[in-house]
């Protein structure tokens, strides 16, 4: 039986799973180990409002096969924005040129199809709802903000949708294809108060169809809860003082405060930095890098979440790997490439974002397992320090260690309560420092709303970080007094 | 030298390209289209590099793309597509058709005023192309990985060293009648490697860039740099918070002005989204410091003839002795505030911004002792307020002279008072951007350390 994916990919541009076959022989006439294709199509559409009205929409197609072909470290690698015979030779001798030619063209395993639960619909989005009612959809999040808040100066809300088909066959028999679908709802609002004027955003989403942001979260729509979400971040920030400079306890906040993980621990656990023995956790399988008490997770196979997949992008179902347990480093997340030349088995995290990218470790959700502690026990420890439940992005250099996250909402904590607001302000760590100081965890555990964008080499990926509260005994806060 | 055969190829292709901006703006019209624009880019290219002297990919990069935007009335729709088929393409202006029926009127909507367009293309002299050949690009790559890994043993491992070469042409088109492109060449070759000592392991890098494959810098410079680069950092400490002055390096000091463009720019400023609202013929920065725009400058990075909305470009005086002379508008933000559109859709293009020391060694000197910062992590940056908080490594300076390297800091302030307190800016300037500027002195920020 052919599939809908095979159908769109290969049947409607004229290629034959023969040809697929003989083009993974062509790159075998070369010293190559493995090879493979990768197809896909994609469709992308945002809706924008903005004064009120819808400002702008836009719709974007791709399509297009990208061509790798390895040998021992080497990777040789073409594609095409045209999907047929020519343009996928055209492809296969130009990636195949990393290696010399051999006399005995190498066998290919037979193509096996990999079968693997489905995490998330196989249903487009985009056509799942009317554009009217999309339109609907951004014109009572703006109504339900301005009847909210009269000093609304500025109310920018958007929606999001992609689907995407991805076909990956490779030399290890391997033959997989995947419908994903992803949807994101952005609101943004900016309040004026006296001579201050503060911005406040929120956004939620995940692999769901846009009715996803009409369901009821607790008596609400879950779009007013966004809503209300942002108007709460700009009128605490039109509070905030300035923020503390120097070492001090921190709390921080179930959710995307898990932010922390990505950049202190995830990417220096990806597999091509410790292959290459450039990360600060490089050859240290076994030992203790965080607090006991510490479990990491990344978890490609939550439900619906952003961050997940059924298979990778090179065709491996995606997996639940303990990366640190109890404090103690378990081991890297790896695509195919890099397991097979460090000697381990893939974990299901080769992605790529997209057929003219070439796939390389990543993480899908990557998250803390909860603890004991109720927040509100965590903050009560504290004399002096900061309470930070939401914030910006972050980054990391894997080699030293050193990552910074930066706060979008923050407060004092004085006398073990949270007291007053502070300005948006840059914490800044080390990584298995901080994970070392990690003194209480919450019993909270969440996961982030859905709209993490992880860039690595110039590649962005969608991503989940999650974590309970916690307290981190010393961290150094970046404000100005 | 350049290839004559790939110079009448990429003429041909830039031709071709023109026909189908041409092609794809009727059938806008054809389908409804009020007004409509596009535009196209196919740039081919490789992608190599090299790691511990052995190679490591080689990639052949093949990217293209047409975007349009129509207006049916006052009601805007976009639509893009990677795939150039003409199925796609047709597919795509559909779509913004389709698009445009179910947005509002926006009477600032609309392509850029007759008056405003291109009338002539200037020379910026983009397009030096060379055969695309990967082991040339290795050799470049080799060379400069090995002159880090020999330049000291503290250099233990690497990160690689990258060649990339990339050829193209970008058209332009809209329904006043303009079509226009040009051809462009970009190169560059940059080095990562690690240091290490028995406590810490660092890594850092070096690059260069140019539209001129033979003016990038030797390999051997590029290994040399970035391994002295990645061992100056090694064993660096915090230092204890307080107030001190700033002196930005000259690779990240374009950041601030950066940030600047941001603020005057009409997207911010009609959403009131930014620390400089009503600046403009107002003291932004000190009264001895300008900056210049120059648009057309041969060979120049970021050289542009004309705007993402085909408007002609020109050069500008963007800050005289302090003082505000223009915002950065494009057509629609332009109209938004009641002025005329300054051809910045798109960005900006070549900013040189004036000097007042001569070197790097001066500004330190005048800085005495404070913080040379060489690197800024994170995006703790508030366009709205101007709030500025950011990770920094750098290194110490007492007596106008370097003592030793630092990180795991912040420095905070706002960018309004940061960019007023500029005291200093040296003349090594920074070429290798769209801001060319060098160091800059900032006369106090507040960090937090130990």
């Amino acid at each position: 039986m052919t599939s809908s994916v095979q159908a769109n990919l290969l049947d409607a541009s004229g290629l034959s799973i023969a040809q697929v076959n003989d083009t993974l022989g062509l790159l075998c006439t070369h010293d190559v180990n493995y090879a493979d294709l990768y197809f896909q199509s994609s469709q992308h559409e945002t809706w924008v409002l903005e004064d009120g009205i819808i400002k702008n929409g836009s719709y974007n197609i791709e399509r297009g096969v990208g061509v790798r072909a390895i040998s021992g470290e080497k990777t040789g690698f073409a594609y095409s924005d045209d999907i047929n015979i020519t343009a996928l030779h055209d492809a296969a001798k130009a990636a195949r040129s990393i290696a010399p030619a051999v006399n005995v063209t190498q066998a290919i395993t037979p193509f096996a199809t990999v079968h693997a639960d489905a995490k998330y619909m196989s249903d487009n989005p985009l056509l799942q709802m009317q554009d009217a009612e999309k339109i609907a959809l951004l014109k009572s999040t703006d109504k339900y903000i301005r009847e909210q808040a009269a000093n609304a100066s500025q109310v920018s809300v958007s929606i999001t949708g992609v689907y995407e088909e991805i076909l990956v066959a490779a030399t290890d028999g391997t033959f997989a294809t995947d419908q994903r679908p992803l949807i994101r709802l952005n609101v943004s609002v900016l309040l004026e108060e006296g001579d201050r004027r503060e911005r406040g955003g929120s956004g939620a989403g995940g692999r769901y169809a846009y009715d996803y942001f009409l369901s009821d979260d607790n008596g609400k729509p879950f779009y007013e809860r966004l809503a209300d979400e942002a108007l709460h971040m700009a009128r605490i920030n039109l509070q905030a003082i300035d923020a503390p400079a120097g070492n001090m306890p921190v709390v921080l906040g179930n959710g995307w405060p898990g932010v922390l993980l990505h950049e202190a621990v995830g990417h220096g656990l990806e597999g091509d930095f410790n292959r290459k023995g450039s990360s600060t956790f490089s050859g240290k399988i076994g030992q203790q890098v965080a607090a006991k008490g510490v479990t990491v997770v990344d978890d490609g196979t939550m439900f619906d979440r952003r961050g997940s997949m059924t298979i990778d992008d090179e065709g491996t179902p995606s997996q639940y790997n303990v990366l640190i347990e109890d404090g103690i480093l378990q081991g890297y997340m790896q695509d195919k490439h890099n397991a097979a030349l460090m000697g381990v088995a893939p974990t299901g995290n080769g992605r790529r974002e997209s057929y003219a990218h070439l796939p390389m470790p990543r993480m899908t959700n990557t998250y803390m397992l909860g603890g004991e502690h109720t927040q509100a026990d965590i903050i009560s420890t504290i004399k002096l320090g900061v309470f930070a439940p939401n914030f910006g992005g972050g980054q990391v250099d894997i080699t030293s260690g050193k990552f910074v996250f930066s706060t979008s909402e923050a407060y004092l904590i004085e006398e073990g309560k949270i007291s007053t607001p502070i300005k948006g302000a840059t914490l800044i760590g080390n990584g298995p420092d901080v994970m070392g100081k990690i003194s209480m965890i919450g019993n909270d555990l969440a996961l982030d709303k859905g709209v993490g964008v992880c860039g690595k080499d110039g590649q962005s990926v969608p991503v989940g970080v999650g974590q309970p509260s916690l307290k981190v005994d010393e961290i150094t806060v970046g404000g100005t007094q | 030298m350049d290839s004559e055969t790939d110079i009448m190829q990429t003429k041909q292709q830039l031709e071709d390209i023109k026909q189908v901006v041409s092609d794809v703006l009727a059938m806008a019209k054809a389908q409804g289209a009020t007004e409509a624009e596009a535009s196209m880019s196919k740039v081919q290219g490789i992608a190599v590099s090299a790691r511990m002297q052995e190679v490591e990919n080689i990639e052949f990069t093949n990217d293209g793309g047409l975007g349009i935007a129509v207006y049916v009335g006052r009601h805007k729709g976009s639509a893009s597509t990677a795939d150039l088929s003409p199925a796609a393409l047709s597919l795509t202006v559909q779509k913004a058709i389709e698009i445009a029926k179910h947005t509002g009127e926006d009477d600032c909507n609309g392509i850029a005023d007759a008056e405003q367009i291109a009338t002539y293309i200037p020379d910026c002299d983009l397009y030096h192309p060379i055969e695309l050949d990967t082991e040339l690009g290795l050799s470049y790559a080799l060379a400069a990985e090995k002159a880090a890994l020999d330049s000291s043993d503290k250099i233990t491992n690497s990160d690689g060293a990258s060649y990339n070469a990339n050829v193209g042409c970008r058209v332009y088109g809209n329904s006043h009648g303009l079509i226009a492109g040009y051809p462009s060449t970009r190169y560059n070759l940059s080095c990562v490697v690690l240091s290490q000592s028995e406590q810490d392991m660092q890594r850092d890098y070096a690059y260069s860039v140019s539209r001129v494959s033979t003016e990038l810098s030797a390999p051997e410079a590029i290994g040399q740099e970035a391994a002295k680069n990645a061992i100056d950092r090694l064993d660096a400490r915090k230092i204890n918070t307080g107030k001190y002055p700033v002196v930005f390096d000259r690779q990240i000091a374009s950041s601030l002005f950066g940030h600047f463009v941001g603020a005057i720019s009409g997207g911010s400023l009609y959403r009131k989204s930014s620390f400089l609202l009503d600046s403009i013929q107002t003291q932004v920065l000190p009264e001895w410091l300008s900056i210049a725009e120059k648009p057309h400058v041969k060979r120049a990075l970021a050289s542009s003839p004309f705007d993402n909305e085909g408007v002609q470009t020109k050069d500008m005086q963007i800050v005289q002795d302090g003082v505000l002379q223009h915002y950065l508008l494009t057509s629609y933000s332009a109209r938004k505030m009641g002025l005329t559109t300054t051809g910045h859709a798109g960005g900006i293009h070549n900013w040189y911004v004036s000097t007042n020391a001569p070197d790097q060694a001066a500004l330190l000197q005048q800085m005495g002792t404070g913080l040379l910062v060489t690197e800024l992590m994170g995006q703790g940056v508030n366009g709205v307020t101007g709030d500025y908080s950011r990770g920094a490594a750098g290194f110490w300076v007492e007596n106008g002279i370097i003592q030793y390297p630092v990180h795991e800091i912040t420095i905070a302030g706002n960018l309004k008072t940061m960019l007023k307190n500029i005291t200093a800016v040296a003349n090594d300037i920074e070429a290798r951007g769209s801001i060319q500027t060098g160091s800059v002195l900032i006369s106090e920020m507040q960090i937090a350390g130990n």
